[in-house]
Protein backbone atom coordinates (compact mmCIF):
# COMPACT_ATOMS: atom_id res chain seq x y z
CA UNK A 1 0.00 0.00 0.00
CA UNK A 2 2.86 2.77 0.84
CA UNK A 3 4.31 1.69 -2.83
CA UNK A 4 1.08 2.56 -4.11
CA UNK A 5 1.55 5.86 -2.33
CA UNK A 6 4.62 6.64 -3.92
CA UNK A 7 3.50 5.60 -7.66
CA UNK A 8 0.31 8.15 -6.29
CA UNK A 9 2.71 10.82 -6.16
CA UNK A 10 4.91 10.28 -8.72
CA UNK A 11 1.58 10.40 -11.05
CA UNK A 12 0.18 13.59 -9.55
CA UNK A 13 3.70 15.18 -10.08
CA UNK A 14 4.00 13.98 -13.92
CA UNK A 15 0.80 15.63 -14.74
CA UNK A 16 1.09 18.43 -13.79
CA UNK A 17 3.85 19.16 -17.13
CA UNK A 18 2.55 22.22 -19.08
CA UNK A 19 3.26 19.84 -22.53
CA UNK A 20 1.22 16.51 -20.92
CA UNK A 21 -0.45 15.18 -25.01
CA UNK A 22 -2.60 12.00 -24.78
CA UNK A 23 -1.55 9.21 -27.37
CA UNK A 24 -4.81 10.39 -29.43
CA UNK A 25 -3.91 14.41 -28.89
CA UNK A 26 -7.39 15.20 -27.76
CA UNK A 27 -6.37 16.06 -24.33
CA UNK A 28 -3.59 17.73 -21.78
CA UNK A 29 -1.96 20.14 -20.11
CA UNK A 30 -5.30 21.04 -17.96
CA UNK A 31 -3.95 20.50 -14.96
CA UNK A 32 -1.26 22.60 -15.31
CA UNK A 33 -3.68 25.42 -16.39
CA UNK A 34 -5.93 24.83 -12.94
CA UNK A 35 -2.69 24.49 -10.59
CA UNK A 36 -1.34 28.39 -12.09
CA UNK A 37 -5.02 29.44 -11.37
CA UNK A 38 -4.45 28.33 -7.67
CA UNK A 39 -1.04 29.27 -7.10
CA UNK A 40 -1.94 32.29 -8.57
CA UNK A 41 -5.03 32.53 -6.06
CA UNK A 42 -7.48 33.02 -9.20
CA UNK A 43 -9.84 30.24 -7.85
CA UNK A 44 -12.92 31.14 -6.66
CA UNK A 45 -13.01 27.78 -3.99
CA UNK A 46 -9.96 28.25 -2.00
CA UNK A 47 -6.48 26.56 -1.81
CA UNK A 48 -7.71 23.37 -1.00
CA UNK A 49 -10.74 22.33 -3.12
CA UNK A 50 -8.69 24.06 -6.24
CA UNK A 51 -5.14 21.90 -5.46
CA UNK A 52 -7.56 18.82 -5.28
CA UNK A 53 -9.24 19.55 -8.55
CA UNK A 54 -5.56 20.13 -10.13
CA UNK A 55 -3.98 16.71 -8.69
CA UNK A 56 -7.16 14.67 -10.00
CA UNK A 57 -6.47 16.68 -13.23
CA UNK A 58 -3.15 15.50 -13.20
CA UNK A 59 -3.25 11.77 -12.21
CA UNK A 60 -6.12 11.07 -14.89
CA UNK A 61 -3.95 13.24 -17.57
CA UNK A 62 -0.42 10.50 -16.74
CA UNK A 63 -3.69 7.91 -16.94
CA UNK A 64 -3.74 8.99 -20.76
CA UNK A 65 -0.58 9.63 -21.84
CA UNK A 66 0.15 6.00 -21.25
CA UNK A 67 2.20 6.60 -18.02
CA UNK A 68 2.29 4.88 -15.02
CA UNK A 69 -0.37 5.18 -12.44
CA UNK A 70 -2.19 3.12 -9.76
CA UNK A 71 -5.85 1.81 -10.37
CA UNK A 72 -7.88 3.40 -7.56
CA UNK A 73 -9.84 1.60 -8.07
CA UNK A 74 -9.92 1.91 -11.42
CA UNK A 75 -7.92 3.30 -13.67
CA UNK A 76 -10.57 5.56 -15.23
CA UNK A 77 -11.03 6.88 -11.44
CA UNK A 78 -7.06 7.07 -10.44
CA UNK A 79 -7.40 10.88 -10.08
CA UNK A 80 -9.81 10.80 -7.33
CA UNK A 81 -7.97 9.23 -4.28
CA UNK A 82 -4.67 10.73 -4.81
CA UNK A 83 -6.62 13.93 -5.54
CA UNK A 84 -8.24 13.86 -2.04
CA UNK A 85 -6.12 12.63 0.05
CA UNK A 86 -2.61 14.27 -1.08
CA UNK A 87 -4.14 17.02 -0.90
CA UNK A 88 -5.71 16.83 2.35
CA UNK A 89 -2.40 15.51 3.60
CA UNK A 90 -0.47 18.53 2.19
CA UNK A 91 -2.80 21.44 4.45
CA UNK A 92 -2.86 19.38 7.53
CA UNK A 93 0.58 17.87 7.31
CA UNK A 94 -0.41 14.62 7.45
CA UNK A 95 2.68 11.77 7.33
CA UNK A 96 2.58 8.87 4.85
CA UNK A 97 1.87 6.21 7.66
CA UNK A 98 -1.85 7.70 8.35
CA UNK A 99 -2.47 8.27 4.51
CA UNK A 100 -1.09 4.70 3.97
CA UNK A 101 -4.22 3.52 6.64
CA UNK A 102 -6.60 6.13 4.85
CA UNK A 103 -5.90 3.85 1.51
CA UNK A 104 -6.85 1.06 3.41
CA UNK A 105 -10.02 2.13 4.84
CA UNK A 106 -10.72 3.52 1.17
CA UNK A 107 -9.87 0.01 -0.04
CA UNK A 108 -12.42 -1.23 2.32
CA UNK A 109 -15.05 0.65 1.22
CA UNK A 110 -14.01 -0.40 -2.31
CA UNK A 111 -14.03 -4.01 -1.75
CA UNK A 112 -17.69 -3.87 -0.30
CA UNK A 113 -18.79 -1.84 -3.56
CA UNK A 114 -16.48 -4.60 -5.90
CA UNK A 115 -18.51 -7.46 -4.17
CA UNK A 116 -22.11 -6.05 -3.73
CA UNK A 117 -22.04 -3.91 -7.23
CA UNK A 118 -18.83 -3.72 -9.28
CA UNK A 119 -16.17 -1.23 -9.84
CA UNK A 120 -16.56 -1.42 -13.93
CA UNK A 121 -17.98 0.92 -16.29
CA UNK A 122 -18.85 -1.86 -18.58
CA UNK A 123 -21.14 -3.00 -15.90
CA UNK A 124 -22.47 -0.33 -13.96
CA UNK A 125 -21.48 2.57 -15.85
CA UNK A 126 -19.43 5.62 -14.30
CA UNK A 127 -21.00 5.69 -11.35
CA UNK A 128 -19.12 2.66 -10.11
CA UNK A 129 -15.51 3.75 -11.42
CA UNK A 130 -15.62 7.64 -10.38
CA UNK A 131 -18.38 7.18 -7.81
CA UNK A 132 -16.46 3.94 -6.39
CA UNK A 133 -13.49 6.18 -6.04
CA UNK A 134 -15.50 9.34 -4.70
CA UNK A 135 -17.38 7.16 -1.88
CA UNK A 136 -13.63 5.40 -1.11
CA UNK A 137 -12.04 8.89 -0.83
CA UNK A 138 -14.56 10.22 1.15
CA UNK A 139 -14.60 7.78 3.62
CA UNK A 140 -10.93 7.74 4.05
CA UNK A 141 -10.80 11.45 4.48
CA UNK A 142 -13.35 11.42 7.01
CA UNK A 143 -11.27 9.10 8.99
CA UNK A 144 -8.24 11.13 8.21
CA UNK A 145 -9.78 14.25 9.46
CA UNK A 146 -11.12 12.55 12.93
CA UNK A 147 -14.28 11.24 12.21
CA UNK A 148 -15.94 7.93 13.78
CA UNK A 149 -16.03 5.23 11.31
CA UNK A 150 -19.93 5.99 11.37
CA UNK A 151 -19.40 9.65 9.73
CA UNK A 152 -16.99 7.44 6.82
CA UNK A 153 -19.99 5.41 6.07
CA UNK A 154 -22.37 8.44 5.77
CA UNK A 155 -19.75 10.13 3.98
CA UNK A 156 -19.49 6.85 1.16
CA UNK A 157 -23.21 6.85 1.35
CA UNK A 158 -23.70 10.50 0.42
CA UNK A 159 -20.65 10.01 -2.72
CA UNK A 160 -22.31 7.55 -4.00
CA UNK A 161 -25.88 9.51 -3.67
CA UNK A 162 -24.56 11.98 -5.59
CA UNK A 163 -23.12 10.68 -7.96
CA UNK A 164 -26.09 7.27 -8.50
CA UNK A 165 -26.80 7.41 -11.89
CA UNK A 166 -23.95 8.80 -14.09
CA UNK A 167 -23.11 7.34 -17.45
CA UNK A 168 -19.60 5.80 -18.80
CA UNK A 169 -19.67 7.49 -22.14
CA UNK A 170 -16.29 7.98 -23.36
CA UNK A 171 -15.29 10.04 -26.92
CA UNK A 172 -14.13 7.64 -29.36
CA UNK A 173 -13.64 4.82 -26.19
CA UNK A 174 -10.88 6.64 -25.10
CA UNK A 175 -10.14 7.41 -21.55
CA UNK A 176 -10.45 11.04 -21.83
CA UNK A 177 -13.44 12.67 -22.40
CA UNK A 178 -14.99 13.30 -19.98
CA UNK A 179 -13.04 10.65 -17.89
CA UNK A 180 -10.07 13.10 -16.76
CA UNK A 181 -12.95 16.38 -15.78
CA UNK A 182 -15.08 13.90 -14.12
CA UNK A 183 -11.99 12.79 -12.18
CA UNK A 184 -11.97 16.52 -10.67
CA UNK A 185 -15.94 16.24 -10.41
CA UNK A 186 -15.34 13.05 -8.12
CA UNK A 187 -12.31 14.83 -5.90
CA UNK A 188 -15.05 17.69 -5.45
CA UNK A 189 -18.06 14.81 -5.14
CA UNK A 190 -15.54 13.17 -2.21
CA UNK A 191 -14.71 16.41 -0.47
CA UNK A 192 -18.62 17.49 -0.36
CA UNK A 193 -19.09 13.89 1.19
CA UNK A 194 -16.54 14.22 3.79
CA UNK A 195 -17.28 17.92 4.86
CA UNK A 196 -20.87 17.07 5.53
CA UNK A 197 -20.12 14.18 7.49
CA UNK A 198 -17.72 15.56 9.67
CA UNK A 199 -19.99 18.42 10.05
CA UNK A 200 -22.30 15.68 11.72
CA UNK A 201 -24.61 14.58 8.99
CA UNK A 202 -25.60 11.73 8.39
CA UNK A 203 -26.98 9.93 5.21
CA UNK A 204 -30.86 9.18 5.43
CA UNK A 205 -30.12 6.21 3.31
CA UNK A 206 -27.75 3.61 4.67
CA UNK A 207 -23.74 3.06 2.80
CA UNK A 208 -24.65 -0.59 2.30
CA UNK A 209 -28.09 1.16 0.93
CA UNK A 210 -26.80 3.13 -1.32
CA UNK A 211 -23.98 0.68 -2.57
CA UNK A 212 -27.28 -1.55 -3.54
CA UNK A 213 -29.24 0.86 -5.36
CA UNK A 214 -26.04 1.81 -7.42
CA UNK A 215 -26.02 -1.76 -8.26
CA UNK A 216 -29.34 -2.07 -9.34
CA UNK A 217 -28.95 1.32 -11.47
CA UNK A 218 -26.15 -0.41 -13.59
CA UNK A 219 -27.88 -3.03 -14.20
CA UNK A 220 -31.43 -1.29 -15.80
CA UNK A 221 -28.38 0.61 -17.86
CA UNK A 222 -28.52 0.38 -21.60
CA UNK A 223 -25.83 -0.97 -22.40
CA UNK A 224 -25.12 2.17 -24.95
CA UNK A 225 -24.45 3.93 -21.91
CA UNK A 226 -21.83 1.63 -19.85
CA UNK A 227 -18.37 2.04 -21.89
CA UNK A 228 -19.45 0.80 -25.45
CA UNK A 229 -19.10 4.63 -26.72
CA UNK A 230 -22.22 4.60 -28.08
CA UNK A 231 -24.21 6.75 -26.19
CA UNK A 232 -24.09 9.76 -24.12
CA UNK A 233 -21.49 12.47 -24.98
CA UNK A 234 -19.63 9.80 -27.12
CA UNK A 235 -22.66 10.02 -29.51
CA UNK A 236 -22.78 13.52 -29.87
CA UNK A 237 -21.96 16.32 -33.22
CA UNK A 238 -18.76 16.64 -31.59
CA UNK A 239 -18.35 13.08 -29.92
CA UNK A 240 -18.95 11.65 -33.44
CA UNK A 241 -16.27 14.21 -35.09
CA UNK A 242 -13.58 13.77 -32.21
CA UNK A 243 -13.93 9.85 -32.76
CA UNK A 244 -13.06 10.71 -36.43
CA UNK A 245 -10.29 13.12 -35.84
CA UNK A 246 -8.87 10.05 -34.41
CA UNK A 247 -9.42 6.97 -35.82
CA UNK A 248 -10.25 8.76 -39.63
CA UNK A 249 -13.50 6.94 -40.05
CA UNK B 1 -14.45 -12.20 -3.34
CA UNK B 2 -12.58 -9.95 -4.01
CA UNK B 3 -10.17 -8.92 -1.30
CA UNK B 4 -8.81 -5.71 0.48
CA UNK B 5 -6.13 -5.63 -1.16
CA UNK B 6 -7.34 -6.32 -4.70
CA UNK B 7 -8.80 -2.49 -4.36
CA UNK B 8 -6.16 -0.16 -4.94
CA UNK B 9 -3.70 -0.86 -7.56
CA UNK B 10 -1.98 -2.69 -9.40
CA UNK B 11 0.16 -0.19 -10.32
CA UNK B 12 0.06 0.36 -13.99
CA UNK B 13 0.13 2.04 -17.11
CA UNK B 14 -2.89 3.64 -18.41
CA UNK B 15 -5.38 4.21 -19.91
CA UNK B 16 -7.96 1.43 -18.38
CA UNK B 17 -7.79 -0.88 -16.03
CA UNK B 18 -10.49 -3.48 -17.35
CA UNK B 19 -9.50 -2.66 -20.79
CA UNK B 20 -5.66 -2.16 -20.46
CA UNK B 21 -4.20 -3.65 -17.64
CA UNK B 22 -6.44 -6.16 -17.31
CA UNK B 23 -5.92 -7.04 -21.01
CA UNK B 24 -1.69 -7.45 -20.15
CA UNK B 25 -3.13 -9.82 -17.31
CA UNK B 26 -5.35 -12.51 -19.72
CA UNK B 27 -2.19 -12.01 -22.15
CA UNK B 28 0.61 -13.09 -19.92
CA UNK B 29 -1.49 -16.28 -18.19
CA UNK B 30 -2.71 -16.93 -21.86
CA UNK B 31 1.41 -16.90 -22.57
CA UNK B 32 2.09 -19.32 -19.42
CA UNK B 33 -0.50 -21.98 -20.51
CA UNK B 34 1.04 -22.07 -23.43
CA UNK B 35 4.36 -22.93 -21.71
CA UNK B 36 6.50 -22.25 -24.55
CA UNK B 37 7.48 -19.14 -26.57
CA UNK B 38 4.44 -17.60 -28.70
CA UNK B 39 4.94 -16.96 -32.85
CA UNK B 40 1.57 -16.54 -33.45
CA UNK B 41 -1.84 -15.40 -32.11
CA UNK B 42 -5.32 -14.45 -33.06
CA UNK B 43 -7.01 -12.74 -30.52
CA UNK B 44 -11.03 -12.19 -30.74
CA UNK B 45 -12.59 -9.18 -28.78
CA UNK B 46 -16.03 -9.34 -27.78
CA UNK B 47 -18.34 -6.92 -26.05
CA UNK B 48 -16.91 -3.96 -24.81
CA UNK B 49 -13.53 -4.95 -26.00
CA UNK B 50 -14.87 -5.45 -29.52
CA UNK B 51 -15.70 -1.93 -29.68
CA UNK B 52 -13.00 -0.09 -27.95
CA UNK B 53 -10.20 -1.87 -28.19
CA UNK B 54 -7.89 0.58 -30.34
CA UNK B 55 -9.20 3.53 -28.53
CA UNK B 56 -8.12 1.92 -24.80
CA UNK B 57 -4.93 0.32 -26.27
CA UNK B 58 -6.54 -3.30 -25.41
CA UNK B 59 -4.41 -4.47 -28.77
CA UNK B 60 -1.27 -3.04 -27.67
CA UNK B 61 -1.87 -4.46 -24.38
CA UNK B 62 -2.71 -8.17 -24.62
CA UNK B 63 -0.01 -8.77 -26.92
CA UNK B 64 1.99 -7.11 -24.21
CA UNK B 65 0.78 -9.69 -21.87
CA UNK B 66 1.59 -12.70 -24.75
CA UNK B 67 4.91 -10.93 -25.17
CA UNK B 68 5.59 -11.80 -20.85
CA UNK B 69 5.05 -7.88 -19.97
CA UNK B 70 3.90 -6.85 -16.85
CA UNK B 71 0.96 -4.03 -16.24
CA UNK B 72 3.22 -1.84 -15.62
CA UNK B 73 5.71 -2.63 -18.32
CA UNK B 74 7.19 1.19 -19.89
CA UNK B 75 6.94 -1.29 -23.01
CA UNK B 76 3.52 -1.71 -22.92
CA UNK B 77 2.60 1.56 -25.14
CA UNK B 78 5.13 -0.32 -28.10
CA UNK B 79 4.28 -3.92 -27.70
CA UNK B 80 3.62 -4.02 -31.00
CA UNK B 81 7.32 -2.37 -31.92
CA UNK B 82 8.22 -5.50 -29.34
CA UNK B 83 6.06 -8.49 -31.11
CA UNK B 84 8.07 -7.80 -34.48
CA UNK B 85 11.74 -7.85 -32.50
CA UNK B 86 10.40 -11.22 -31.02
CA UNK B 87 8.92 -12.61 -33.95
CA UNK B 88 5.65 -13.10 -32.98
CA UNK B 89 2.70 -12.66 -35.55
CA UNK B 90 -0.95 -11.21 -34.50
CA UNK B 91 -4.33 -10.58 -35.80
CA UNK B 92 -7.35 -9.51 -34.33
CA UNK B 93 -11.10 -10.29 -35.56
CA UNK B 94 -14.25 -9.01 -33.02
CA UNK B 95 -17.01 -11.64 -32.66
CA UNK B 96 -19.78 -11.89 -30.41
CA UNK B 97 -20.12 -14.90 -27.71
CA UNK B 98 -23.42 -15.55 -25.78
CA UNK B 99 -23.26 -14.98 -21.48
CA UNK B 100 -19.78 -13.32 -21.29
CA UNK B 101 -18.63 -10.61 -19.50
CA UNK B 102 -18.54 -7.95 -21.35
CA UNK B 103 -14.90 -7.11 -21.39
CA UNK B 104 -13.89 -10.68 -22.84
CA UNK B 105 -11.39 -11.98 -25.24
CA UNK B 106 -10.11 -15.41 -26.62
CA UNK B 107 -6.81 -15.93 -27.30
CA UNK B 108 -5.30 -18.85 -29.41
CA UNK B 109 -1.66 -19.20 -29.43
CA UNK B 110 0.69 -21.04 -31.56
CA UNK B 111 4.20 -21.93 -29.67
CA UNK B 112 7.30 -22.55 -31.32
CA UNK B 113 7.06 -26.14 -29.89
CA UNK B 114 4.66 -26.91 -32.24
CA UNK B 115 1.71 -26.54 -29.36
CA UNK B 116 -1.49 -24.63 -29.62
CA UNK B 117 -3.60 -23.06 -27.49
CA UNK B 118 -6.94 -21.39 -27.04
CA UNK B 119 -7.99 -19.49 -23.96
CA UNK B 120 -10.83 -16.98 -22.91
CA UNK B 121 -10.71 -14.41 -20.28
CA UNK B 122 -12.75 -11.88 -19.13
CA UNK B 123 -11.23 -8.59 -17.71
CA UNK B 124 -13.51 -7.96 -14.50
CA UNK B 125 -12.66 -4.30 -13.66
CA UNK B 126 -9.80 -3.16 -11.49
CA UNK B 127 -7.47 -4.75 -13.68
CA UNK B 128 -8.44 -8.07 -12.15
CA UNK B 129 -9.40 -11.45 -14.54
CA UNK B 130 -10.77 -14.40 -14.48
CA UNK B 131 -9.75 -16.97 -17.27
CA UNK B 132 -13.27 -19.03 -17.97
CA UNK B 133 -11.81 -21.27 -20.72
CA UNK B 134 -9.17 -23.38 -21.82
CA UNK B 135 -9.38 -25.02 -25.22
CA UNK B 136 -12.59 -27.35 -24.59
CA UNK B 137 -12.80 -26.94 -21.10
CA UNK B 138 -14.36 -24.50 -18.63
CA UNK B 139 -12.57 -23.19 -15.91
CA UNK B 140 -12.32 -20.32 -13.14
CA UNK B 141 -8.91 -18.79 -12.10
CA UNK B 142 -8.19 -15.89 -10.92
CA UNK B 143 -4.69 -15.95 -11.53
CA UNK B 144 -4.05 -15.29 -8.14
CA UNK B 145 -2.47 -18.14 -6.86
CA UNK B 146 -0.55 -21.07 -8.33
CA UNK B 147 -2.76 -23.28 -10.12
CA UNK B 148 -2.45 -26.76 -11.44
CA UNK B 149 -4.14 -27.87 -14.54
CA UNK B 150 -4.51 -31.61 -14.73
CA UNK B 151 -6.24 -32.81 -17.47
CA UNK B 152 -6.43 -36.98 -16.68
CA UNK B 153 -9.00 -39.94 -17.67
CA UNK B 154 -12.14 -40.01 -15.72
CA UNK B 155 -11.32 -43.21 -14.01
CA UNK B 156 -11.87 -43.55 -9.79
CA UNK B 157 -9.30 -42.67 -7.61
CA UNK B 158 -7.38 -39.77 -9.68
CA UNK B 159 -8.64 -37.07 -7.38
CA UNK B 160 -7.02 -38.98 -4.26
CA UNK B 161 -3.99 -39.64 -6.16
CA UNK B 162 -2.96 -36.10 -7.18
CA UNK B 163 -4.34 -34.59 -3.50
CA UNK B 164 -1.85 -37.38 -2.09
CA UNK B 165 0.94 -35.81 -4.29
CA UNK B 166 0.13 -32.42 -2.89
CA UNK B 167 -0.10 -33.59 0.83
CA UNK B 168 2.91 -35.64 0.37
CA UNK B 169 4.88 -32.14 -0.68
CA UNK B 170 3.22 -30.44 2.11
CA UNK B 171 1.36 -28.26 -0.65
CA UNK B 172 -1.90 -26.51 0.74
CA UNK B 173 -5.15 -26.87 -1.75
CA UNK B 174 -7.00 -23.69 -1.46
CA UNK B 175 -9.65 -23.93 -4.55
CA UNK B 176 -10.89 -27.28 -6.19
CA UNK B 177 -12.27 -28.04 -8.93
CA UNK B 178 -13.14 -30.79 -11.70
CA UNK B 179 -15.26 -30.92 -15.11
CA UNK B 180 -15.48 -33.88 -17.29
CA UNK B 181 -16.36 -33.96 -21.35
CA UNK B 182 -18.41 -37.33 -20.82
CA UNK B 183 -18.52 -40.15 -18.17
CA UNK B 184 -15.19 -42.18 -19.04
CA UNK B 185 -13.96 -39.39 -21.13
CA UNK B 186 -11.09 -37.01 -20.24
CA UNK B 187 -11.92 -34.68 -16.95
CA UNK B 188 -9.60 -31.80 -16.07
CA UNK B 189 -8.81 -30.68 -12.17
CA UNK B 190 -7.82 -27.20 -11.49
CA UNK B 191 -6.56 -26.93 -8.50
CA UNK B 192 -5.52 -23.98 -6.31
CA UNK B 193 -2.80 -23.45 -4.37
CA UNK B 194 -1.18 -21.71 -1.41
CA UNK B 195 2.32 -20.34 -2.47
CA UNK B 196 4.57 -21.05 -4.51
CA UNK B 197 5.45 -24.62 -5.76
CA UNK B 198 8.23 -26.39 -7.97
CA UNK B 199 8.28 -28.35 -10.74
CA UNK B 200 9.22 -31.79 -9.28
CA UNK B 201 5.37 -32.05 -8.39
CA UNK B 202 4.72 -32.20 -12.15
CA UNK B 203 7.00 -34.89 -12.26
CA UNK B 204 5.13 -36.78 -9.51
CA UNK B 205 1.29 -36.24 -10.39
CA UNK B 206 3.03 -37.77 -14.29
CA UNK B 207 3.87 -40.73 -13.00
CA UNK B 208 0.48 -42.02 -12.68
CA UNK B 209 -0.22 -43.50 -16.51
CA UNK B 210 -3.96 -41.90 -16.24
CA UNK B 211 -2.71 -38.03 -15.88
CA UNK B 212 -2.81 -36.55 -19.49
CA UNK B 213 -0.43 -33.92 -18.43
CA UNK B 214 0.07 -31.69 -15.40
CA UNK B 215 0.63 -27.60 -15.70
CA UNK B 216 1.81 -25.75 -13.08
CA UNK B 217 0.48 -21.32 -13.53
CA UNK B 218 2.23 -19.08 -11.48
CA UNK B 219 0.24 -16.67 -10.27
CA UNK B 220 0.53 -13.20 -11.53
Amino acid sequence: MKASLTVMKESVAAGMNPDTRSVSGLTGGDAYKMQQAVDAKRNICGKVFGNALAKGLAVSETNACMGRIVAAPTAGSCGIIPATLLTIAEDRDIDDDSLTMGLITASGIGMVIANKATLAGAEGGCQAECGAASAMAAAAITEICGGTPQMAAHACAIAIKNILGLVCDPVAGLVEIPCIKRNAMGAANALTAAELALAGIASAIPADEAILAMKKVGDTMSPALRETADGGLAATPTGIKLHKQVFGK
Amino acid sequence: MLEIFDIIGPVMIGPSSSHTAGAVRIGKYARSILGSKPIEAEIRFCGSFAKTYRGHGTDKAIIAGILGMDTDGNRIKNSFTVAKEEGLSYTFVTCEIDNVHPNTAEIVLKGDAGNNVLVRGSSIGGGNIIITKINETTVSINGKSTTLIIPHRDVPGMIAFVTNVLADKGVNIHGFSLSRDRKGGTAVMTIELDGDTDATINDAIMKNPDIISSTILNAI
